[in-house]
C-alpha cells in the first residue's frame, strides 16, 4: 500500500474562487446541481452533495467574511465503507475512501452513515455519489484537481504525515503572529473517526463552517450493539430451552 | 483583485504572509476585503479626495522623498504667469471657455514653452486635444529639455508649491465628508503608505476600471502618480501603479491598438485636417527631446512593415496611404452615428456592446439601424440576437420585422485553438501553443483578417483609391488544412526586420530612412536572432529574480519601466534592500535590463542643441518625457486640467463640498433623447449604484453563462445593498428589486448583506448598491437576467472618452419591474416626474 495522502485546507488563506468546485467537476465529470439563486453570502451550491464534491462556504459576520472550501474526510474510520453492502465503497491503496459508481446499487446506506453528511445519492440514478481524493490522478502520479486549481495554495495535497506537520507549524506561526483563534480540525488521529484524511485549518469553532464539531464514526457502536443483541437472543434461546426443558 | 483577477491575487496573498500590509478601498466589501489587512469603504465617485489628501499629508508633513522629487521628478520647474489654479478659480483652471466646454490649454505650460497654435474647429472638434497619443504629453515641438527650475522649491510658481496649494483642502476631514471614510482609517493608511516609502521600502498601487470609468477617469490614476512620485515609488522593485486590465490582452490590444486614435506602438492616428505629409505631421506629434525623438524611425519603420517596397522616400513612405480621423471615432460617437444613419457598418469582435456599453438601449438601437453587422464570437451574444430578443421588443421600441440590419454571425477560435500572444499588464508578451483545431466553422481572428483581406483584395481592381489595400504586405504562409496564417510569421513582422531580411534584435537598429521594418517598434527584440523570444519558458529556479527568460516584455525585455529611478542622481542604489539597476562604473547594470542607455553616465551632461535621448541628462530616468522627469504637474496632453481635482460624478446626489464647480467642466455630455441625465441632487434617485464583477463570471457573461459550472455558481442577477437600506424599501433577503434610472428601470434579485454600508456624509446618510453586471438576455445562457449596463448614462471622460458607469444615482423600488409598454410609463414619469 501506498503512503496515506490528504488534503490541507487552509482557510485563512481561501480567497473564495471556487477554482476548486469547478476543477473538480470539470476532471470528474460531475454535472450541475442547478441553478439556484440562494440568497446566501456568495454561495449558491449549498452544501456538499451528489453533484457537488467540494463546497466553498462563505460566512459572513460582521467585519469579516470567513470563505473555506469543504470536502470528504477520507476517515479513518469511514463509516460509509462499514455499511456498504456491495463493496462499492473501498480503501484504496492511498487509504482513501471512494465510491465505485459500476458496483454501487443505490441502497444509500451510507448517506445517513456519514458522520459529515458529505456522501448523497443523485435524484436522477439513485447512486451515491462523493469526492474520490481523484483516485484517477493520482495512479496517474498527479494531484487531485481541486488542489491544482487552487491559486492560493489553500488546499494543499500530500501525505498526511507530512501535511499534519505543516499545518501543526501553520498554526503556530499564526498563534504567534496573535492570530490566536487558529485551529486545525481533523488533524487528530484519536478524535471520534480516527482523524481524517482531509483536514482543515479553521479561524472559529467548526460549527460557524457547519461543521460538527465532534463527529463519531457512527459504526463506533456495532460491535457492542451486536454483542448486545447476540446476548440478548442467546438469553432468549437459552429461556426458551429452558421452559422446554422444564416440560420435558 | 480577488474578484476579478485570483489568479494574480495569489502574489499578494503571498506578499502578504511575507508581511506586507495590504488595504483594499472599495464600495463594496468583497473577497478581496476578506483578505487583507484593512478594508476602507469608500463612496463610488470620490477616490480623488482620497488620493489628493493623501498627497496633502505628504506635502503638509513634508514626508515626500526630497532627494527624489528634486532630482526625477518636475516639482522644481516654473509654470507660466498666466497658470490660474482652481484654488483661484472655485474649480476651474485657467483658459476654460464656458461657451464650448472646452480648455485651451495654454496658460498651463511650463515657462518659457511656446503654446501650440489653436486647433482649427471642425466636426466633432474637440478630438484635437483629446484622445490624444502618448506624443500629445510632450509639450509640442521646441520645447527646451530644460525648462527653468526653482531647486529650493520655493518660489510660489514652481509645480511643487502650486501642487501643495492645490491639495491643501484636501484634508481627512473632507476625505470624511465626501468619500466616507473614517480619519481614523484615513490616518492609518497615511501612516503605512508613508512609512513604507523612501530608500528602504516601496509601496505599490493596483486599481482597475473602478477607476477610469468616471467622468475624470484618467485623473484618477494621474492623482496616483503624483503620490507615487512624491513617495519615490516610480521605477523602483515594489514600486508602481499596476492597471488590471478587464480581459486577458487588452494590454496587447492597446499596444497594437483597436483605438480609433492611435498607431502601433503608441503613435498618433494622422488627422485629416490638422497633418499634412509626413513632415508636417512629425513636427506636430511630438518633442524633439526625449525617447519620442527617434518618432521618424518608428513611423517609417511602421509604413515599411505595411507597404515594403511600395514606401518609398518619394512618396513619404506612403503615408498618405494611413487614414485620417476627422473627428471624435469612439464607441460612444460611433453609436450616435449609427442611431443617425451616417455609420452603416459595424464590426464587434469579441465584445458584447449590447450588454456591456453603457446605456444598453443605446447600443442595441444603433444596431438596428445598420445595413450591416459583423459579429465574431464564442457564442450567440446578444449583439447578434437583439433582432429578435432585446428588451426593447418587448416594449414595441423595436420589431423584429422592421429591423433591417443583416447580422453575419462568425463562429470564432478559442484561446486554446489557436495561436499567438498574450500581452498581460506587465507587458510580458506571452507565446500560446494552439492545442487543437477548432471546430467546425470557428476561425481565429487572425485567420478571419487575413483572408477577409485576401478577398476584398480579389475585388479590388487598379484605381488609385484602391491602391492602399491592394499594395498592402500580405504574404503571410497559410498552414494547414484551414490555411491559417502562420501567427508567427506575423510576430516576425511585428518584430522587424533589415533591408537584407534580418531580424531587428533591438528598437535602437530602426532606421529613419527605410531601410528598416518594424509593426510595432515597442516589440521590436521579440524576436531578436530568429529566437520567439515570447515562448521561452526558463523555470524562475534556473533564473535570475527579475525571470528575464519568461517570456518577453517590452520594451527591451525590461520588467521594470524608468528603472533608472531606482538608484540615486549618482548612479548608486538607493539602498542594499531596494538594490536594482545601478551604475557599476562604466556601465549599468543589475538584475533587469536598465531602461536607460547602459553607457550613459550619471554625470552626463547633454550639449547644446541635442536631440532625442541625446538631450536627456545622466540624472533623468524619465525618457519618455521631453524633460526626462516625472510629472507631477502636467503642462500638456490633458484636456481637463494640470492636476487632479475632485469633480462630482456628472449624475451625484451630493454637492461638491470642494468647488463651486460641481462636476467635471470638461465632461462630454451626449444630450440626446436617447440618453437622457438624472439631475444632480435629484431626490427622485436618492442612492448611488456602482457596478462590479464576481469571480465565477467574465464580463458580459459569454464565456461563463454558457457553461454549468460557472452559471451555476452564481445563477442570477443580484445588487447586493445593505440591511438598513433594505429595511427603509421594507426589502428582504433574496426579494426582487427594480432599480430606475432615467434611461430605464431593471429588475434584480436583493442579496442584502453586511458587507455594504450605508456612508454618512456631512451629516447625510447616503445609500449605495452594486450591481454585477455579467447578465443579459441571451448569449446561448442556461441563465439569464436584465442587464446592469442599461441603467448607466453615456457621459464621458473628455481624455479617452470612457464612460462614467462606476458612479451614478438610481431610485429603488420593492418588487418586480412592469412588463411590455408599462415600462416606459415608468421611466417616462421618473424623467418628468
Amino acid at each position: 500500500m501506498a503512503e496515506r495522502v490528504g488534503f490541507f485546507t487552509d482557510t485563512t488563506v481561501c480567497i473564495g474562487c471556487k477554482a476548486c468546485e469547478v476543477a473538480c467537476k470539470e476532471w470528474n465529470d460531475v454535472p450541475d446541481d442547478g441553478f439556484v439563486f440562494r440568497a446566501t453570502s456568495y454561495d449558491n451550491t449549498g452544501a456538499l452533495g451528489a453533484s457537488t464534491w467540494r463546497h466553498v462556504a462563505f460566512v459572513e459576520q460582521d467585519g469579516r467574511w470567513l470563505m473555506s472550501s469543504d470536502v470528504c474526510k477520507h476517515c479513518t474510520h469511514a463509516a460509509c465503507l462499514d455499511v456498504c453492502p456491495t463493496g462499492a465503497l473501498f480503501r484504496t491503496e492511498f487509504d482513501t475512501v471512494v465510491v465505485q459508481p459500476d458496483v454501487c446499487n443505490g441502497c444509500g446506506y451510507c448517506v445517513p452513515a456519514c458522520p459529515y453528511g458529505v456522501i448523497d445519492r443523485r435524484q436522477d440514478d439513485g447512486r451515491a455519489w462523493k469526492c474520490t481524493l481523484c483516485y484517477d490522478r493520482l495512479r496517474g502520479g498527479m494531484e487531485p484537481a481541486c488542489a491544482k486549481a487552487c491559486p492560493t495554495k489553500s488546499i494543499q495535497f500530500g501525505p498526511l504525515d507530512e501535511l499534519r506537520q505543516r499545518a501543526e507549524e501553520r498554526v503556530e506561526r499564526l498563534h504567534a503572529e496573535g492570530t490566536t483563534e487558529a485551529r486545525l480540525y481533523g488533524a487528530d488521529p484519536d478524535n471520534g473517526v480516527g482523524g481524517t484524511g482531509a483536514f482543515f485549518l479553521l479561524l472559529d469553532e467548526p460549527e460557524t463552517y457547519g461543521l460538527p464539531p465532534d463527529p463519531v464514526v457512527t459504526t463506533r457502536d456495532l460491535p457492542a450493539m451486536w454483542r448486545w443483541a447476540g446476548g440478548a437472543a442467546l438469553a432468549l434461546a437459552a429461556g426458551v430451552a429452558v421452559s422446554f426443558l422444564r416440560r420435558a | 483583485m480577488a474578484e476579478c483577477h485570483p489568479v494574480g491575487y495569489q502574489w499578494v496573498m503571498e506578499a502578504r504572509e511575507r508581511g506586507a500590509k495590504v488595504f483594499h478601498v472599495d464600495p463594496r466589501f468583497s473577497r478581496t476585503s476578506a483578505t487583507v489587512d484593512r478594508y476602507l469603504p469608500i463612496r463610488a465617485g470620490t477616490d480623488i479626495v482620497l488620493l489628493g489628501a493623501l498627497i496633502n499629508y505628504v506635502l503638509a508633513n513634508g514626508l515626500d522623498f526630497r532627494e527624489y522629487v528634486l532630482a526625477y521628478t518636475n516639482a522644481a520647474t516654473l509654470v507660466n504667469r498666466d497658470f490660474r489654479d482652481t484654488e483661484d478659480l472655485d474649480g476651474l483652471f485657467s483658459g476654460y471657455d464656458e461657451e464650448t466646454g472646452r480648455y485651451d490649454p495654454s496658460s498651463w505650460a511650463y515657462e518659457g514653452d511656446v503654446p501650440e497654435e489653436e486647433e482649427p474647429v471642425e466636426g466633432g472638434a474637440r478630438h484635437a486635444e483629446a484622445a490624444g497619443s502618448d506624443s500629445y504629453g510632450a509639450r509640442g515641438a521646441g520645447a527646451s529639455a530644460t525648462p527653468p527650475q526653482d531647486p529650493t522649491l520655493t518660489d510660489p510658481r514652481c509645480v511643487y508649491q502650486i501642487v501643495k496649494r492645490h491639495y491643501a483642502r484636501y484634508t481627512p476631514e473632507m476625505v470624511e465628508e465626501l468619500c466616507g471614510i473614517p480619519p481614523e482609517g484615513f490616518h492609518e493608511l497615511a501612516e503605512a503608505i508613508t512609512a513604507n516609502s523612501g530608500r528602504e521600502r516601496t509601496t505599490a498601487w493596483v486599481y482597475s476600471v473602478g477607476w477610469t470609468q468616471h467622468s475624470v477617469g484618467v485623473q484618477y490614476i494621474r492623482a496616483a502618480a503624483i503620490l507615487q512620485l512624491l513617495l519615490g515609488n516610480m521605477g523602483r522593485p515594489g514600486g508602481g501603479i499596476m492597471a488590471l486590465r478587464g480581459h486577458a490582452s487588452i494590454q496587447g490590444s492597446t499596444d497594437i491598438p483597436t483605438l480609433f486614435n492611435l498607431l502601433p506602438g503608441y503613435i498618433a492616428m494622422p488627422h485629416a485636417h490638422r497633418h499634412g505629409g509626413l513632415d508636417d505631421y512629425l513636427e506636430r506629434e511630438g518633442a524633439d527631446t526625449g525617447w519620442w525623438g527617434n518618432r521618424r524611425a518608428y513611423v517609417v519603420s511602421l509604413l515599411k512593415a505595411w507597404w515594403g517596397d511600395a514606401a518609398t522616400e518619394a512618396n513619404d513612405y506612403c503615408f498618405g496611404y494611413l487614414p485620417r480621423l476627422t473627428g471624435d471615432h469612439g464607441h460612444y460617437a460611433s453609436v450616435m452615428g449609427q442611431i443617425d444613419g451616417t455609420v452603416k457598418g459595424y464590426f464587434v469582435v469579441g465584445e458584447n456592446p449590447a450588454v456591456g456599453s453603457a446605456n444598453g438601449k443605446a447600443q442595441r438601437l444603433g444596431l438596428a439601424n445598420l445595413d450591416w453587422l459583423v459579429v465574431r464570437d464564442l457564442v450567440l451574444v446578444e449583439t447578434a440576437t437583439f433582432w429578435k430578443d432585446a428588451p426593447e421588443i418587448e416594449t414595441g421600441e423595436l420589431q423584429t420585422e422592421e429591423i433591417g440590419t443583416e447580422v453575419f454571425f462568425m463562429p470564432a477560435a478559442s484561446h486554446v485553438e489557436k495561436e499567438g500572444t498574450f500581452t498581460n499588464t506587465q507587458r510580458l508578451l506571452q507565446w500560446r501553443e494552439k492545442a487543437l483545431d477548432p471546430p467546425g466553422d470557428c476561425r481565429s481572428d487572425l485567420w478571419f483578417y487575413h483572408h477577409l483581406g485576401k478577398r476584398i483584395r480579389q475585388r479590388l481592381g487598379d484605381d488609385d483609391i484602391d491602391r492602399p489595400v491592394m499594395e498592402l504586405t500580405w504574404d503571410y504562409p497559410e498552414i494547414g488544412a484551414q490555411r491559417d496564417p502562420d501567427a508567427a510569421a506575423v510576430l516576425r513582422e511585428i518584430n522587424g526586420s533589415a533591408a537584407d531580411g534580418r531580424l531587428l534584435a533591438s528598437l535602437r537598429e530602426l532606421k529613419p530612412d527605410g531601410s528598416t521594418s518594424c509593426g510595432c517598434w515597442i516589440y521590436c527584440g521579440v524576436y531578436a536572432d530568429g529566437v520567439n523570444m515570447a515562448a521561452r519558458r526558463t523555470p524562475h529556479t534556473e533564473q535570475g529574480p527579475a525571470a528575464l527568460e519568461w517570456g518577453w516584455a517590452w520594451p527591451a525585455n525590461r520588467r521594470i519601466l524608468y528603472n533608472r529611478a531606482s538608484a540615486d542622481p549618482q548612479g548608486r542604489p538607493w539602498s542594499e534592500r531596494k538594490k536594482y539597476v545601478y551604475w557599476d562604473g562604466t556601465k549599468w547594470t543589475g538584475p533587469d535590463v536598465p531602461d536607460f542607455e547602459e553607457d550613459k553616465a550619471p554625470d552626463y551632461v547633454p550639449p547644446e542643441g541635442a536631440k532625442a535621448e541625446h538631450a536627456l541628462a545622466g540624472t533623468d530616468p524619465f525618457i519618455m518625457q521631453s524633460d526626462g522627469r516625472g510629472w507631477l504637474y502636467v503642462p500638456s496632453g490633458l484636456s481637463d486640467g494640470p492636476l487632479p481635482t475632485h469633480y462630482e460624478p456628472h449624475e451625484s446626489p451630493v454637492r461638491n463640498a470642494l468647488y463651486g464647480q460641481q462636476a467635471n467642466p470638461a465632461r462630454r455630455t451626449i444630450d440626446r433623447p436617447e440618453n437622457p441625465y438624472n439631475p444632480a441632487l435629484s431626490p427622485r434617485f436618492p442612492y448611488v449604484y456602482t457596478t462590479s464583477r464576481l469571480t465565477e463570471h467574465h464580463t458580459t457573461g459569454a464565456m461563463s453563462r454558457p457553461l454549468p459550472y460557472l452559471a451555476e455558481l452564481q445563477p442570477e442577477a443580484f445588487c447586493e445593498m445593505s440591511r438598513e437600506m433594505a429595511g427603509e424599501l421594507g426589502l428582504d433577503n433574496g426579494d426582487w428589486a427594480t432599480i430606475v434610472t432615467a434611461r430605464t428601470a431593471i429588475e434584480l434579485r436583493v442579496l442584502v448583506t453586511g458587507r455594504v454600508r450605508p456612508l454618512r456624509l456631512n451629516g447625510k446618510v447616503v445609500h449605495q448598491i452594486v450591481m454585477p453586471y455579467h447578465w443579459g438576455y441571451s448569449s446561448g445562457g442556461l441563465i439569464t437576467g436584465d442587464i446592469v449596463n442599461d441603467l448607466p448614462s453615456i457621459v464621458l471622460d473628455p481624455n479617452v472618452y470612457i464612460q462614467e458607469s462606476k458612479a451614478g444615482t438610481c431610485d429603488v423600488l420593492p418588487g418586480r419591474r412592469p412588463r411590455g409598454p408599462a415600462l416606459l410609463d415608468l421611466t417616462e414619469r421618473y424623467r418628468h416626474g
